[in-house]
C-alpha cells in the first residue's frame, strides 16, 4: 500500500473527486497542503481576501452544479470563509472548503492564528470535521464532497491540523468510502402521490411555485413537460430563475416581495399551489397569516424539514424533485385551464401601462432600461451574476433568463459582495460562457479587490456597475418606511474607471441610455473584462413591493404614468 | 407540551455541541438532555426533552437527521415508555430529625447514601413526579444541595427494539495501519 502525506491523500482524493480548480490563499497552517498540490494537476486561483475564495466556489458550482472548491488557512483566512459559507448554506449551494488548522498538540492553547473554525461554522455548514490524523484526511474529503452534492446540496468545511498534513499514513482509497446516513428508509408516501394528484386533477386555478431544487435537482425536462401537460402557470422564486423557460406562454415570472403584481394576485387567488424545490421563505410569502388563502398546498422537497416549517400544506411528499415529477407525469390527467390562464392574462395589462421599460427615454438613465438594454444586446444568453439590492431586483425583472445556472445571485442570505468573486468563479467553470456581473456602487466596493484576481488569471468578465450613489435597496426602505430619512445610505464611490485602469481593466462611464448598447457592445467584442460605470438615476425605486410582514397582493404599485415621480424632478 | 426524544448518535467529540446547537437555533426549548453510552461500542443514546407543540416534532426529527452523526431518532412521547429521573439531595438532618428523615425516604423507596452529623445525602430513582414528591416533603427539613440527571427513557416491549445500530468503524482500518507501521509492520509500497 502507498504511503503518502496527510497533504498528498487531500489532493489525490480531490483530484480523485474530479476537482480541477480550487479558489484559495495560503498561511502558515496550511503551507503543507500547498506544497503539496504542485505535485497534483490543479489550477490554483490566487485570491484576494477568503470570502472572495469561498464566493468563487460558490459561483463555480452554481455555474456547473460541480462540487466548487475553497482553501484558506487557519485563523483569520478561516474566519474569512463564514459569509461565503453561510451564503452557499442558506442557497444550497455545494462548496467544500479547506483550512489549515495549528498542530493538534496546540489546539485549545490560543496558538498563533488558531480559531475553533468547526465551532465558529457549525451553524451555517451542512457538516464540518477537524482533522487531526493524516490516517483521517481521506474519510473526511471522500464524505465531505458526498455530503456537498447529495441529498439537499450544502457547504461542507474540512479543517486540518498542520501536523495531519505533514504525517504520513497509508493512502487507502476504497477503505475512505462515504458511509450512507440520514433516515432510514424513506417514509410511505403513495398515499400522499394519490392525495397530490387528485388535488391537482380537481383544481381550476393552480400555480407551480417553481424554486432552486428543481436547477439543483436538474429536473428542468420533468418540470416543463408537467407544466405543459397540466398548463399550470409557473411563478418562479429568485433562486428558480432558469428553472423554466422565461419566454414560455405559462411562464409568469418571479413571485414575492418585488414580483409582479399579476404573479402574486395569482397565487393569492388560486385553487391550489404546487410547490417545487422551493421553502416558502418569507420574501415570497408576505405574510403568512394570509398567504393564498384558498389554496390547498403540495410541497415537493428533497429535505424533510421545510415541510410544515412556514406554510402548512395539505400534501407534503419529500424526494428528489425529479424522480416526483416523473412519478406525477404519467399519472396526471392533461389540464385545460384557458380560463384561468385568461384570467391572470388580462391583471397582465393594467401593470405593462406601468413598466419602466415601456415609457419613453426622458434624458434619465434608468437602471431597469440599462439591464433591458444589456439583455437586448447579449441575446439574453449571458451568464449574469448579481450582487444584493435593487440592480439584483431589476435583474430579476427585466432580464428573462430561458435556461437554467445563467443566473446567479445570493438569495437566502442575500450577500453583498458577492457578485464579482461569483462570477469570476463562473467563468472559471465555465470559461466559453458570456460572463456578466450586474452590481451595485455599494456592494462592489466590498469585494473590489477581487478585479486583481481577473487581471492576474486573464479572465474575460464584463462588469457592470449600477451606480447610483446610494446603498439603494436600504434608501428605498428609507424612503418607504423611514419618511425618507436618508441614514447612513449616501455613498461616495471612487471613479471605477480610473480603479479599473490601474488593474489594467479598460473601463467606461455610461450617463445617457443612447450609449448603453454600444458600450454592452463593445464590452462584448473586447474579448477582455471591461467595466461599464452605468450612472443611473439616483432616487430610483423598485417596483411593485410588498412591504415586510403585508399580505402578498397588498403591492407598493408603479406610480402611473413614472414620468409624475421625484425621478424627474 | 413535553415532547421525549431518544436520539442515537455517533460517540465523537462534538456531536453533543451539534445536537443542542441546532436545537437552539431552530428555536426549541430543551427541558432536559442526558446523554451516555449504549449496549453498541461508538454509539450514544441521548434522551432529550422539549417544551414544543406536537405539529413541531416531525420538523424536530426531520432536522435532528439532519447532522451526520445521528443515526436514529425516536420519538416516544406517546409510546408506552419507561421515564426515569436520578437524584441526589442532601438535606439537613440532626438528631432530632433524622428519624423522621429516614421514615419519609423509606416510603418513597429512596435510600441513604451519605450520613453526617449535620446532614444526609438521599439517593433516589424514580419518575419526575416521584421525586418531586419527595423534594416537597423535605423542604421542610432544609434542602441543602440537590442534583439530578434529567430523564432517560426507553419504550417498553420489543416491538420498539432498534435494529442493529451501525457504529462507525470504518476509520479505524486506517487506524490499525497506522499502528501497524509504528509497531515497524512493512507494507510492500
Amino acid at each position: 500500500m502507498t504511503k503518502l502525506t496527510g497533504a498528498q491523500i487531500l489532493w489525490e482524493c480531490l483530484v480523485r473527486e474530479g476537482v480541477t480548480t480550487v479558489f484559495g490563499y495560503p498561511g502558515g497552517a496550511i503551507l503543507p497542503a500547498y506544497d503539496a498540490m504542485l505535485g497534483y494537476p490543479i489550477r490554483h486561483i490566487l485570491t484576494r481576501h477568503e470570502q472572495g475564495a469561498t464566493h468563487m466556489a460558490d459561483g463555480y458550482a452554481r455555474a456547473t452544479g460541480k462540487v466548487g472548491v475553497a482553501i484558506a488557512t487557519s485563523g483569520p483566512g478561516a474566519t474569512n470563509m463564514v459569509t461565503g459559507l453561510a451564503t452557499a448554506m442558506m442557497d444550497s449551494s455545494p462548496i467544500v472548503c479547506i483550512t489549515g488548522q495549528v498542530g493538534s498538540r496546540l489546539i485549545g492553547s490560543d496558538a498563533f492564528q488558531e480559531t475553533d473554525i468547526t465551532g465558529v461554522t457549525l451553524p451555517v455548514t451542512k457538516h464540518n470535521y477537524l482533522v487531526r490524523r493524516a490516517s483521517d484526511v481521506a474519510a473526511a474529503v471522500r464524505e465531505a464532497f458526498y455530503l456537498a452534492r447529495t441529498g439537499r446540496p450544502g457547504p461542507v468545511l474540512i479543517d486540518i491540523t498542520k501536523d495531519a498534513q505533514q504525517s504520513s499514513t497509508i493512502f487507502d482509497w476504497e477503505a475512505a468510502a462515504p458511509r450512507p446516513h440520514g433516515r432510514p428508509g424513506p417514509p410511505p408516501q403513495d398515499a400522499m402521490f394519490r392525495e397530490a394528484l387528485a388535488l391537482i386533477n380537481a383544481s381550476e386555478r393552480p400555480v407551480i411555485l417553481a424554486g432552486h431544487g428543481l436547477i439543483l435537482g436538474n429536473a428542468m425536462g420533468e418540470f416543463r413537460a408537467f407544466a405543459e401537460r397540466t398548463q399550470c402557470p409557473v411563478a418562479m422564486t429568485l433562486l428558480g430563475i432558469g428553472a423554466f423557460p422565461a419566454s414560455h406562454a405559462l411562464n409568469l415570472g418571479m413571485m414575492g416581495m418585488h414580483g409582479e403584481a399579476w404573479v402574486n394576485s395569482a397565487i393569492q387567488q388560486a385553487d391550489l399551489l404546487i410547490a417545487l424545490g422551493m421553502r416558502f421563505d418569507d420574501r415570497v410569502t408576505g405574510a403568512l397569516a394570509s398567504y393564498a388563502p384558498a389554496a390547498k398546498k403540495i410541497h415537493v422537497d428533497i429535505d424533510p424539514a421545510e415541510i410544515n416549517k412556514n406554510v402548512p400544506v395539505d400534501v407534503g411528499i419529500v424526494g428528489d424533485v425529479r424522480e416526483v415529477l416523473a412519478r406525477l407525469l404519467p399519472a396526471v390527467a392533461p389540464g385545460q385551464r384557458h380560463e384561468w390562464l385568461a384570467t391572470i392574462e388580462q391583471t397582465k395589462g393594467g401593470s405593462a401601462v406601468r413598466d419602466i421599460t415601456n415609457l419613453p427615454d426622458n434624458g434619465h438613465l434608468y437602471a431597469a432600461h440599462v439591464i433591458k438594454d444589456l439583455w437586448h444586446a447579449t441575446k439574453g444568453k449571458a451568464v449574469v451574476v448579481t450582487d444584493v439590492g435593487q440592480h439584483q431586483m431589476w435583474e430579476a425583472q427585466y432580464y428573462p433568463h430561458d435556461v437554467p445556472r445563467s443566473l446567479i445571485t445570493s438569495g437566502g442570505l442575500g450577500t453583498m459582495g458577492f457578485a464579482l468573486p461569483a462570477a469570476i468563479g463562473a467563468k472559471v467553470a465555465r470559461p466559453n460562457a458570456e460572463v456578466w456581473v450586474v452590481v451595485g456602487d455599494g456592494g462592489f466596493q466590498m469585494t473590489m479587490p477581487e478585479l486583481a484576481t481577473i487581471a492576474q488569471e486573464g479572465l474575460a468578465i464584463n462588469i457592470a456597475v449600477i451606480n447610483n450613489g446610494y446603498l439603494g435597496m436600504v434608501r428605498q426602505w428609507q424612503e418607504f418606511f423611514y419618511e425618507r430619512r436618508y441614514a447612513a445610505t449616501p455613498l461616495l464611490s471612487p471613479d471605477f474607471v480610473k480603479i479599473a485602469d490601474a488593474y489594467g481593466i479598460r473601463g467606461l462611464s455610461i450617463r445617457r441610455r443612447e450609449d448603453v448598447v454600444p458600450a454592452v457592445r463593445e464590452a462584448r467584442a473586447s474579448g477582455q473584462t471591461m467595466l461599464l460605470d452605468f450612472q443611473v438615476e439616483q432616487e430610483d425605486t423598485v417596483y411593485p413591493m410588498v412591504p415586510a410582514g403585508a399580505a402578498l397582493d397588498a403591492m407598493i404599485r408603479r406610480p402611473t404614468p413614472l414620468a409624475e415621480t421625484g425621478a424627474d424632478a | 407540551m413535553q415532547t421525549t426524544f431518544v436520539v442515537h448518535v455517533e460517540d465523537q467529540p462534538g456531536v453533543l455541541t451539534r445536537v443542542t446547537s441546532l436545537i437552539r437555533r431552530r428555536g426549541f426549548n430543551i427541558e432536559s438532555l442526558t446523554v451516555g453510552h449504549t449496549e453498541h461500542a461508538g454509539v450514544s443514546r441521548m434522551t432529550i426533552v422539549m417544551d414544543s407543540d406536537a405539529g413541531a416534532v416531525p420538523r424536530i426529527e426531520a432536522n435532528l437527521y439532519k447532522l451526520v452523526n445521528v443515526i436514529r431518532v425516536e420519538h416516544i412521547t406517546a409510546q408506552p415508555s419507561v421515564y426515569r429521573d436520578l437524584a441526589m439531595i442532601k438535606v439537613a438532618a440532626d438528631q432530632a430529625s433524622r428519624a423522621a428523615i429516614m421514615q419519609l425516604i423509606d416510603v418513597f423507596r429512596a435510600r441513604v447514601v451519605d450520613v453526617s452529623p449535620d446532614s444526609l445525602i438521599v439517593e433516589i430513582t424514580g419518575t419526575e413526579d416521584k421525586i418531586d414528591g419527595l423534594v416537597e416533603m423535605l423542604r421542610p427539613y432544609g434542602v441543602l444541595e440537590m442534583a439530578r440527571t434529567g430523564r432517560v427513557a426507553m419504550s417498553r416491549g420489543i416491538g420498539a427494539v432498534t435494529p442493529a445500530l451501525v457504529a462507525p468503524e470504518r476509520r479505524n482500518v486506517a487506524h490499525q495501519a497506522d499502528a501497524m507501521l509504528d509497531a515497524g509492520v512493512s507494507f510492500s509500497v
